[in-house]
């Protein structure tokens, strides 16, 4: 098997306060190949953090340690600010949750995605300018060149998020990291992007790193998942194996979700074992 | 508490809420937007009944209009055989009660939990108000000293069940829940569901709940109405629903949606 894109060994993620300190995120190790990995957790796991790592996106108080944290050979860790802003959007870029705050209210969406394209690319503004529309094309908008002139808040949260998938992979990046991407779309809508997304990975042969709270949604979008509780990786399982999880936490976390396939009376509350903190990881149903 | 079994038995039940011919309309003229339109449901006694659809298909303009919160509606609401005044009254928010969706957004930052409980208490003239206080917060599965706690001092699953004692301190009959859980985690999500259906037995409440999730709905519900572009274009069972069973092609792409991921055609 070939190297994978991102490695992370043991990386830690704290947050110094006055009187103690914070570790977000314990510890934990993966790696992402070209291939669709799923973060899932609830909130406060880490998950989110943890792919905002990657970019060096944190917030200044934060404090990342690692062993190794290093993508396509490069050393994140040493990376200066410089190297860092040539990494950022050209070759890892991130989607965020929500469209209406992450795009620029203020300027046309075409300008946006041409800009992204720009900031890596020499090319001229023509050129560019044809590359977002056949762009927004490949997001499956049917009129490109009258939504090109559009402003963010004319668009519905679809057509938004659909734009930001547009911008983020325009300058075809070996990594990208979604971060709940879908949560703020509704059920069909979700559908159509999450279609886009995947057909693009693939075609591209790119990594994804695709964080969510939705178990089901992974299980079925992903090839693998890593299960998140209180900044440590639980368990690292294929997807198609979700659904015979090993870990009592992963298995907690399925059957609490009301069911659409069998009615049940009470669901299942998750117990937490204060183990689970510093317990093993399960890698494919072995502990590690 | 007497009979609570009659809703399970799905025996001849009084109807507890009848809406008919609901229209509801923003801006006039050329910029007129029908966001409900023509409406029609019917609740029985015990029973509960869920509204879903996408955002914007008009489901949570219905609940607003239903507890008064948008007093331009056309089409009558009918509570108990009564129909309710467009000004509603005391007497009906006393029987009807309202669970927000956003616990972090309901309650009033500076308030402690005690006060919260403590104000419809006041409002309605009940008496035994610090008996009353513990009952409910015991009934929702917090202690008593939950009563000294500002909201900032509760989690997110802590301050939905303050929500839902809030709208229960005053015993009412109907309890509409606009999307109770969509602001929680999964497991929490759990707790707040089976704690709404231990209550609807033990108190022999009514249910409308609106939801945009599929699999919370039938959960909590026996009857699930589909909205799109401000009407219900079907009515299903909770069975129906499990069982995919949809004569409309639009329910049958939402179901399909929300099982999961599969590629769009």
């Amino acid at each position: 098997m070939a190297k994978p894109l991102l490695e992370v060994e043991d990386l830690f993620v704290s947050f110094r306060g006055a009187h103690r300190t914070t570790q977000a995120v314990r510890g934990i190790s993966f790696n992402v190949g070209r291939e669709k990995v799923g973060i899932v957790g609830e909130s406060g796991s880490g998950k989110s953090l943890t792919g905002r790592t990657v970019l060096k996106l944190t917030p200044k108080a934060a404090h990342i340690d690692a062993k190794r944290l290093s993508f396509d050979g490069i050393d994140l860790l040493a990376a200066s600010e410089r190297q860092m802003r040539s990494i950022r959007g050209n070759r890892i870029s991130m989607i965020l949750q929500d469209p209406k705050f992450s795009l620029n209210p203020l300027m046309r969406v075409g300008q946006q995605i041409t800009e992204a394209y720009r900031l890596h690319h020499k090319v001229g503004r023509r050129e560019a300018e044809a590359r977002a529309l056949a762009m927004l094309e490949a997001v499956k908008i049917r009129d490109p060149d009258r939504v090109y002139q559009l402003f963010p808040h004319e668009v519905s949260g679809g057509m938004g998020q659909r734009i930001m998938i547009a911008m983020m992979l325009i300058p075809e990046p070996d990594l990208i990291i979604a971060d709940e991407p879908t949560s703020a779309l509704d059920v069909t809508v979700r559908r159509q992007v999450l279609t886009i997304l995947d057909e693009l990975v693939t075609r591209r042969g790119a990594g994804l790193m695709f964080i969510s709270h939705d178990l089901n949604l992974v299980a079925d979008f992903c090839d693998r998942v890593l299960v998140m509780y209180a900044g440590r990786i639980m368990e690292d399982i294929a997807a198609r194996d979700l659904r015979n999880a090993r870990h009592p936490y992963t298995r907690a976390l399925l059957d609490s979700l009301p069911r659409l396939d069998r009615a049940t009376d009470m669901l299942q509350v998750p117990s937490r074992d204060p183990a689970w903190l510093d317990g093993p990881t399960i890698r494919s149903g072995v502990a590690t | 508490m007497s009979a609570p079994a009659a809703n399970a038995t799905g025996a001849a039940q009084e109807t507890a809420l009848a809406v008919s011919h609901l229209n509801i309309t923003f801006g006039s003229g050329a910029a007129a937007m029908t966001a409900v339109d023509d409406v029609s449901f019917t609740l029985g006694h015990g029973e509960a009944f869920g509204l879903i659809g996408e955002s914007g298909c008009g489901k949570s303009t219905i609940l607003r209009a239903l507890v008064g919160l948008n007093r331009d509606y056309e089409g009558t609401i009918r509570f108990r055989d009564t129909v309710v005044p467009r000004q509603r009254d005391k007497n009906f928010f006393r029987r009807v009660q309202m669970v927000f969706q956003d616990p972090y957004a309901s309650l009033h930052p500076r308030k402690m939990v005690q006060y919260v409980l403590a104000e419809p208490l006041r409002i309605h003239g009940f008496d035994r108000h610090q008996e009353r206080i513990d009952e409910i917060l015991s009934a929702v599965g917090l202690g008593p000293s939950f009563r000294y706690r500002f909201p900032h001092e509760l989690s997110g699953g802590q301050r939905q069940r303050v929500a839902i004692a809030r709208a229960l301190i005053i015993e009412p009959e109907l309890l509409l829940l606009d999307e109770p859980t969509s602001a929680l985690d999964v497991s929490v999500q759990a707790e707040i569901l089976n704690l709404l259906k231990q209550l609807r037995r033990a108190r022999d409440l009514t249910y409308l709940m609106v939801s945009h999730d599929l699999a919370v709905v039938t959960h909590l519900c026996e009857r699930v109405g589909m909205m799109s572009e401000g009407r219900i274009i079907e009515e299903m069972s909770a069975e129906d629903v499990r069982a995919g069973r949809a004569a409309e092609p639009y329910t049958r792409e939402f179901l399909e949606a929300s099982t999961g991921y599969r590629p769009a055609s």
